[in-house]
Formats: C-alpha cells, sequence, structure tokens
C-alpha cells in the first residue's frame, strides 16, 4: 500500500505517513493502520460477496432460471451467505471502525494489546483465503448453515473442509477482538472517564466484545467436531455413525444467533453517535441505551431454538424459546424510540451519515417487526424457509447493519484520512441504496408469505413479478453502493482537507487531528462529557467546528 | 481444610503499589486439600449411589475447581470483575449443556420410535 | 507524550504505567480463559447429551478406561498448578533460582502428564479401540475385561463414546502440551522474568491453572463415573 500523500501533516506526523513500504503496514502494530487494512479487506469481500448476489439475482429473472445450473446455483447462495456474513457483516464494523474509533473516543494511545489486534487481522484474512480456496477447491452448495448430514457426506468433496477451517480461523479472529475491546474499554479510559461518560459506540462494542467471547467459541468447536467427523466419522453428528444432527444445529445456532448480535450492537451505536451529532442535541435516554445494549447481549443468548422450530426440537423447547425471542425485542425497541427522542425538537443536519441512519429507522423498524413474525412459533412454520426469512435478515443484516456501517464510514472517513469526501455523491450513494434495498426485498415479504422457498434456482411461475423487481432492485443497491465507495475513493485524491471536527461533535475522536498522529492525542486528554455540544461553535470550513474555552 | 490466610506479606517491589503474593502456606495448604478432595472422590465413586454418583463427583470437582480458583489464580485477592468472567462464563456454558441435554432427552422417544419403525420394515 | 512511569523498558506505550499494564494483561487472559471454557463447554455438552440419551456406551466403555492412571495423572496436574503459582510468587519476589526451579517443574510434570496419555491411547489404539467408525474392540481386550462387562452385551455405536474421549483429553492435551511450551518461553526469558515484570509469569500460570480445572473435571466424568 502506497503512502498517502494527501494525508494531512500536523503538529505531529500523521499515522499515515509515520513509516513507509508495505512492511510497515503488513506488521503494524498501529490500530488505526489495523483498521484500515480490515476496512480494505473487508471491502473487498463486500464485492465478491455482492457478484455472488448479483448472479444469483439474474438467475432468477426466468423461472426456469438457466444463467447457471442448479449446482453452481447452490454453491454460489452458499458462498454469498458465507462470505457476507463471516467475512463481512460480523467483523465489519468492530474490526474496521471500531479498530481505529475505540483508542481515540478513550483518549488512549492505543488499544489494550496490540500485537494480538493484528493476530486477529491475519486470522482474519487467513480465514478469507480458506474461503477463496473453497470457490476455487470447488465450492460447497450446503449452504451458508453448512448443516450434516448433507454437508460431512463424502460426496461433498473438499471444499467443506475448507471452509470449515476458514470459519475456525474467523472465529479466533473474532474472539481476539473481543478480548482486545473489552480490555481497552474497560481499562484504558481517559481521566475523568467514567462508565456513563463513555460515547454509546464504546458501550456497543463492549457489549459486542462479550458475545463475542462468549459465543465465538462455540462456533469453533463446532466447526471443529464438523470437519472431524467428516475426517474421522466421529459419530457425533452423522447418524449412521450413531449421531444427532439437531446436536449440530444447536450448536452452530448456540453461536449464530448471538453472532446477529455482533452484528447490529456496533451498528446500533454507530446510530446513537450520528443521531446525536446530526440532531445537534444530547442522546436521549443515554443510560437506557447502554444498558439496553448488555441486555441485548445477554438475552441474546437465550434464544437460538428460534432457527430449530422445524427441525425436530421438542415442542417444550420451542415454546420456551418463542418466548425468550419475544423479550429480545424488547432492548431494541427501547433504542429506537430513544433516538427518535432525540432527533425530536432538534436541528436536523441531512448529511450523508445522517441520511443512511435515517434510512436504518425505517429499514430497521421493519427488520426488526418482522422477527416477531418468525419468532412466534405458530406463525413462523408456514414461514420457515420461506423468502420471509431472507427479507426479514437481509432488512437487518443489509438494511440495518451495512447502512449503519456506510454512515459510520462516512461520519469517520474525515477522521481516517484527513479527507472531506463530496456530499453530493455521499447523500446521492444513500438515497440511491435505500431505494435499491427496498426494491430489493420488500418484494421477497410478499413471495415469502405467498409460499416461496428459499435456496431455489427456479421457481413457480407465479413468482416471477416478485422476482424481476427484486433483481432489478439488486442492480440499483449495487450502483448504490459502488456510487458510495466512488465518492470514497475520489475523496482521497480530490477531497477537501478535513478540520478536526468537522461535523461539530462532542466525543473525545474529534480533538485529534484529522488524520491522528501515530500516538493519536499531542497530549494524553482528560475525559469529556461525549454528548454536550454547548459550547462547539462552527468557526469555518476549513477549521470546522471549535470548544469555546478551550485552549 | 485449609489455612486459607490472606496475607498480603512480601515487599511490593518498587512502582507497583500493592501487590499481593501469595504465601507457602496458602499454597501448601490448598494442594494439600486439592489431594485430600482427590482421594475423597475416588472412594465416593467405588460406593455405588445410582444417580447421586454423578452428583456427587461433580460436586467435589466443584469444590476443588473453587479452591484453585480462589487461591491458584488469586480470585481471592483481586477484583471482583474476574470473578464475574469466570463464573459468567461457566453460567453460559452451563446454560448451553442444560438446554441441549434437555432437548436432546425429549425428543429421543421420537427418535427410537422413528428407528424402531425402521427397524422393523427391513 | 512521555512514555509512561518508571524506568522499566518492559513498559508498552498504550500503558501509563506498569501497574495498569500487568492489570489489564491479567484481564485480557481471564477474558481468554473465559472463552476457553466455552469452548471446552461445547465438548461438555456432546457428552452430557450422549450420556444422557446412550447411558449404556457410557457404561460399558468405563471398563475400559483405569482410574488409577487418571488419577495419577490428576495428582500430576495439581503438583503442577502447585508449581505453577509458587513460579509466580518467585518471579514477584526476585528468586532467581525458586523461579527457574518451578518453572522446570511444572515443565516436566506436563511431560509426564502427556507420557502416560501417550501409554493410555496407544494401548487403546493396539486394540483396535478408536474413534467413530473406527471403534472394534479387539478380542484380547474384550477378554481382559471383568465379568460385569463381559455381561453386558457391546453397544453399537461404541465408537461415539470414544470419539468424545478422544475428543476432549486430546483437545486437553494440546492444551498441555503448549502450556509446555509457553514454559519452555518462559525459562528461556528468565533472565528478564522479575519484580519488575512477572505479568508474563501469572499470565501463563493463569492459563495453566485453566487446564487443570479442565481436568478436574474430565478426570471423574471418564475414569470415576
Amino acid at each position: 500500500m502506497t503512502s498517502h500523500a494527501a494525508a494531512v501533516d500536523g503538529p505531529a506526523p500523521s499515522y499515515l505517513r509515520h513509516g513507509r513500504g508495505l512492511r510497515s503496514w503488513l506488521l503494524t502494530f498501529d490500530h488505526k493502520r489495523i483498521a484500515i487494512m480490515y476496512l480494505c479487506a473487508i471491502l473487498a469481500c463486500v464485492l465478491l460477496g455482492g457478484v455472488f448476489a448479483l448472479v444469483l439475482r439474474l438467475n432468477l429473472w426466468n423461472p426456469s432460471g438457466g444463467l447457471v445450473s442448479n449446482d453452481v446455483y447452490n454453491k454460489l447462495f452458499t458462498l454469498h451467505g458465507a462470505v457476507m456474513i463471516f467475512l463481512f457483516v460480523i467483523p465489519g464494523i468492530p474490526a474496521a471502525l471500531g479498530n481505529f474509533v475505540v483508542p481515540l473516543q478513550l483518549g488512549a494511545r492505543d488499544v489494550a494489546f496490540p500485537r494480538v489486534n493484528l493476530l486477529s487481522f491475519w486470522l482474519f484474512s487467513g480465514g478469507a483465503v480458506f474461503f477463496v480456496a473453497t470457490l476455487v477447491a470447488g465450492g460447497i452448495d450446503t449452504g451458508w448453515t453448512l448443516y450434516p448430514p448433507y454437508s460431512l457426506e463424502e460426496s461433498r468433496g473438499l471444499g467443506i473442509l475448507l471452509a470449515l477451517t476458514g470459519v475456525f480461523l474467523l472465529g479466533f479472529s473474532s474472539i481476539l477482538t473481543g478480548v482486545n475491546f473489552i480490555a481497552t474499554i474497560h481499562r484504558m479510559r481517559a481521566p475523568g472517564m467514567g462508565w456513563f461518560d463513555l460515547p454509546l459506540f464504546l458501550w456497543a462494542l463492549y457489549a459486542t466484545g462479550i458475545i463475542q467471547i462468549v459465543a465465538t467459541p462455540v462456533l469453533g468447536i463446532t466447526v471443529g467436531l464438523g470437519f472431524l467427523e467428516r475426517v474421522f466419522h466421529l459419530g457425533l453428528f452423522m447418524p449412521e455413525y450413531g449421531g444427532d444432527p439437531v446436536l449440530f444445529q444447536h450448536f452452530f445456532w448456540f453461536y449464530s444467533h448471538p453472532a446477529v448480535y455482533i452484528m447490529i450492537l456496533p451498528a446500533m451505536g454507530i446510530v446513537s453517535e450520528v443521531v446525536s451529532v446530526f440532531s445537534r442535541k444530547p442522546i436521549f435516554g443515554y443510560r437506557f441505551i447502554a444498558m439496553s445494549s448488555i441486555a441485548i447481549a445477554v438475552i441474546g443468548f437465550l434464544v437460538w431454538g428460534h432457527h430449530m422450530f422445524v427441525s425436530g426440537q421438542s415442542a417444550w423447547a420451542s415454546v420456551i424459546f418463542s418466548f425468550l425471542t419475544l423479550l429480545v425485542a424488547i432492548p431494541s425497541a427501547i433504542k429506537t424510540f430513544n433516538w427518535l427522542a432525540t432527533m425530536y425538537k432538534g436541528a436536523i443536519v441531512l448529511a450523508t451519515p445522517m441520511i443512511y441512519v435515517l434510512t436504518f429507522f425505517a429499514i430497521f423498524g421493519v427488520g426488526g417487526l418482522t422477527g416477531l413474525f418468525l419468532g412466534t412459533l405458530a406463525t413462523d412454520v408456514p414461514l420457515h424457509d420461506t423468502y420471509f426469512v431472507v427479507a426479514h435478515f437481509h432488512f437487518v443484516m443489509v438494511g440495518a447493519v451495512m447502512t449503519a456501517f456506510l454512515a459510520g464510514l462516512h461520519y469517520w472517513w474525515p477522521k481516517m484520512t484527513g479527507r472531506l469526501y463530496d456530499e453530493r455523491i455521499g447523500s446521492t450513494s444513500a438515497w440511491v441504496t435505500f431505494v435499491g434495498f427496498c426494491l430489493t426485498f420488500i418484494p421477497q415479504f410478499f413471495a415469502g408469505v405467498a409460499g416461496l422457498p428459499r435456496r431455489y434456482a427456479t421457481y413457480a411461475s407465479q413468482f416471477t413479478v416478485h422476482n424481476r423487481l427484486s433483481t432489478v432492485g439488486a442492480f440499483i443497491l449495487a450502483s448504490g453502493l459502488l456510487v458510495a465507495l466512488y465518492g470514497l475513493a475520489s475523496s482521497l485524491r480530490s477531497g477537501r482537507r478535513a478540520p478536526a471536527n468537522p461535523w461539530g461533535a462532542a466525543s473525545l475522536e474529534w480533538t485529534a487531528a484529522s488524520p491522528p498522529g501515530l500516538h493519536n492525542f499531542d497530549e494524553d486528554p482528560r475525559g469529556v462529557r461525549p454528548y454536550d455540544f454547548t459550547g462547539l461553535r462552527h468557526v469555518s470550513d476549513e477549521a470546522g467546528w471549535v470548544r469555546e474555552g478551550a485552549r | 481444610m485449609t489455612a486459607r490466610e490472606s496475607s498480603t506479606s512480601a515487599s511490593a517491589p518498587a512502582g507497583h503499589g500493592r501487590v499481593h503474593v501469595v504465601t507457602p502456606a496458602a499454597l501448601l495448604g490448598t494442594v494439600a486439600a486439592l489431594f485430600a478432595l482427590t482421594v475423597v472422590t475416588v472412594v465416593v465413586s467405588r460406593v455405588d449411589l445410582g444417580a447421586m454418583n454423578v452428583v456427587a463427583a461433580l460436586g467435589i470437582a466443584t469444590v476443588k475447581a473453587i479452591a484453585v480458583a480462589a487461591i491458584f489464580m488469586h480470585l481471592r485477592y483481586e477484583g471482583r470483575f474476574h470473578v464475574v468472567v469466570l463464573v459468567g462464563c461457566a453460567v453460559f456454558a452451563a446454560l448451553l449443556v442444560g438446554f441441549v441435554v434437555f432437548d436432546t432427552t425429549r425428543y429421543q422417544p421420537d427418535l427410537r420410535a422413528r428407528e424402531a419403525a425402521e427397524t422393523r420394515h427391513r | 507524550m512521555s512514555g509512561g512511569g518508571g524506568s522499566t523498558p518492559y513498559l508498552a506505550v498504550q500503558f501509563r504505567d506498569m501497574e495498569a499494564q500487568v492489570e489489564t494483561g491479567k484481564l485480557g487472559v481471564w477474558l481468554f480463559l473465559g472463552s476457553e471454557i466455552l469452548f471446552f463447554g461445547g465438548l461438555f455438552t456432546a457428552y452430557s447429551v450422549y450420556r444422557a440419551n446412550h447411558i449404556e456406551l457410557f457404561r460399558y466403555a468405563h471398563f475400559f478406561l483405569d482410574w488409577r492412571l487418571g488419577a495419577f495423572n490428576t495428582f500430576v496436574l495439581l503438583t503442577s498448578s502447585l508449581s505453577a503459582a509458587w513460579a509466580v510468587r518467585c518471579a514477584q519476589l526476585g528468586q532467581r533460582r525458586g523461579l527457574r526451579f518451578t518453572l522446570l517443574a511444572t515443565f516436566l510434570l506436563a511431560a509426564a502428564f502427556l507420557l502416560v496419555k501417550y501409554f493410555e491411547y496407544s494401548h487403546k489404539l493396539e486394540n483396535g479401540i478408536g474413534w467413530g467408525a473406527a471403534c472394534h474392540p479387539s478380542a484380547e481386550i474384550l477378554a481382559s475385561l471383568p465379568d460385569a462387562a463381559r455381561a453386558l452385551p457391546v453397544p453399537a455405536h461404541l465408537g461415539t463414546f470414544f470419539s468424545i474421549y478422544y475428543l476432549m483429553t486430546g483437545l486437553h492435551g494440546i492444551h498441555v502440551l503448549v502450556g509446555m511450551g509457553l514454559f519452555a518461553w518462559l525459562l528461556r526469558r528468565l533472565p528478564t522474568l522479575g519484580p519488575d515484570h512477572w505479568g508474563a509469569v501469572d499470565g501463563v500460570a493463569l492459563y495453566w491453572h485453566l487446564v487443570d480445572l479442565v481436568w478436574i473435571f474430565l478426570f471423574p466424568l471418564f475414569y470415576l463415573v
């Protein structure tokens, strides 16, 4: 990676200038550089997963398919899911944005364990390599959920072993990131920064870290056991050797349900930051939002069986899981009401991050509410494995998490790169993405209720309209994303230099230079109140916002 | 059992403030207790208590684990958060074990009936 | 931007002083140990599920495991936990020779543990007791079982029990091996360890105690009940 000659030179040379050449990046301990490397890797994975999605949607233009063979179709949806989930939605916000922002928001010079941070990045890269190898080795067609007995049969080939190894590596990357963030947030706060002075993004990442540490090891053991079951016929999951396939599902979902909270909690953290800054109002109900993050993390562990209502799970278990699932909606609702209350009587600034956040509210509202239909036992049975489920999880994973990711990326872009992106391109991308997203996934709810099953390369002709609308929407969504990436990339060359605080935000990262020096702050800062905008004055576009009475 | 004295003994090295150093008495007392409990576990296992054998074995193991955690791993002498981490993770592990055993035992009758029906048909 | 408190070269740039570094390092190790509890927890789940639903496997397989070897290994590991905890004390007090002795003792006790495991495994594997589908007890070992065992029918899918046995004791054994590596690493760094720099000894010892904790539960579950 070449040096970014566009970097701003502050009192200390920016982190982008400190050290040149590939090795200074690949072997760096600097959390900021690690974040940038993650960002590049993750964006590459999104593009890969996105290409798979577009091919799938093109194949679904006609009821009889035909663009690719059914077998290739199955492999494509499997890898689309696996790549997007494991290489984008789960690591995305914590790795690419959290790594950059966490020490800055705390007033620290780096995370607690910088070398472990680098290890996390290399484990992630290794996992990604194994996924690409899976592609090359012929792919897998099991669905991203990898259920035995099908996935562990001999005739699946080697692809499954490569995929399981990839997931194992990614799991440890995630665990170590969780350890790092919890230790950092717990112990490296600036003097005077108590728990309830933390920006809510940090509460979100702390709660995420809890899930990463508690849930991911179970995924690790699950894929490890799957690997060994396939190679050595252990007799744990394969009925012909004495095993129980439903046991795999219990193990798998014990991780994979909390995993969706690994995905959404950081997104919610970003929303809390952006909605406050761009309403020019302190966040409403700070403690409720903070505590609800922890509540989601904990309750999220109690609901995994709602993925297994039709698996052969006992009726008692299904009833209990269904009831607990309804509880987990409550903290999310609390957050949503608090965000809306923050906006009430605020002075809304419709900048790109805020547009993404507003679309987040609409999308997350629908996504979350449709989850209730799926969590309720009786309504889930006919909806299971239909496009209703596909639409629900894309609403929350793409519509909510990816939207918030883009909000955060635009919000912190000036801090990370020292450049301002073009606001017109940014806001255009936000609206185009929103329109494309809705067109892609809303028809899928209707298709699902009407009975269209998921994971099929062909469909009955009465679903043609739904599928075609969805395919058109997918291309609009893709173009919105490409516009966003174009806007960000071109800002590196031609964007205006960013001041330290372009948005008038109050949290500590905005007191560091844009981009920050190697050790972030010229002097170790004291804690501030992150949503206290009093005294912040917009001086000029070049100088940004300054706090009156500051030195 | 153990003489679990908490003596914050030994000269605290400069620059560390209060560092608790475990005393030899605490260490040796703990290992003696662990050895004794191991003997007890083995002896109890030779007696047929039916289902209680597992309960007794796990119960004694838990006491041993607490001894190791409290003295060898310093939890007795340290802040509460590490205890929260240990106990919290153990609780989640117990949740996993408990719920999965609950569910699998509840659907075994269905499985057995199906297996029996299939065997009859062969 | 001062480098933080003290003249020690071991202070990393992100920490204000050594106390912050040591305490944060400890927290990091504890969080990692928490993840290990869940990692083994998955295997304990597999054990519990199969025991709850296929007790006949466990009753029969019980006769293939020698409780005396298990008990011996338990004493070995408990002693190694003692020496590991003592090593931390030696490091904190600057007792160089004591530190070398305790680190070496822990290393050797771990090796002894693995040696016993090697004998256990090789005896089983030589007699056809593999995992899963590869579990075919040889005539010799069947003949050597006590009458109480021979009265029982050989359960179908006995291999599932031994899969769980090899997985749990094997994963534990891998952790013992990693622990040996860590203690060897500490021994190599012995000159740097002392009252100013004992966090690494503490962290490795904590890891080792977890390895001991797992065995404290494995021993009764496989050898006694």
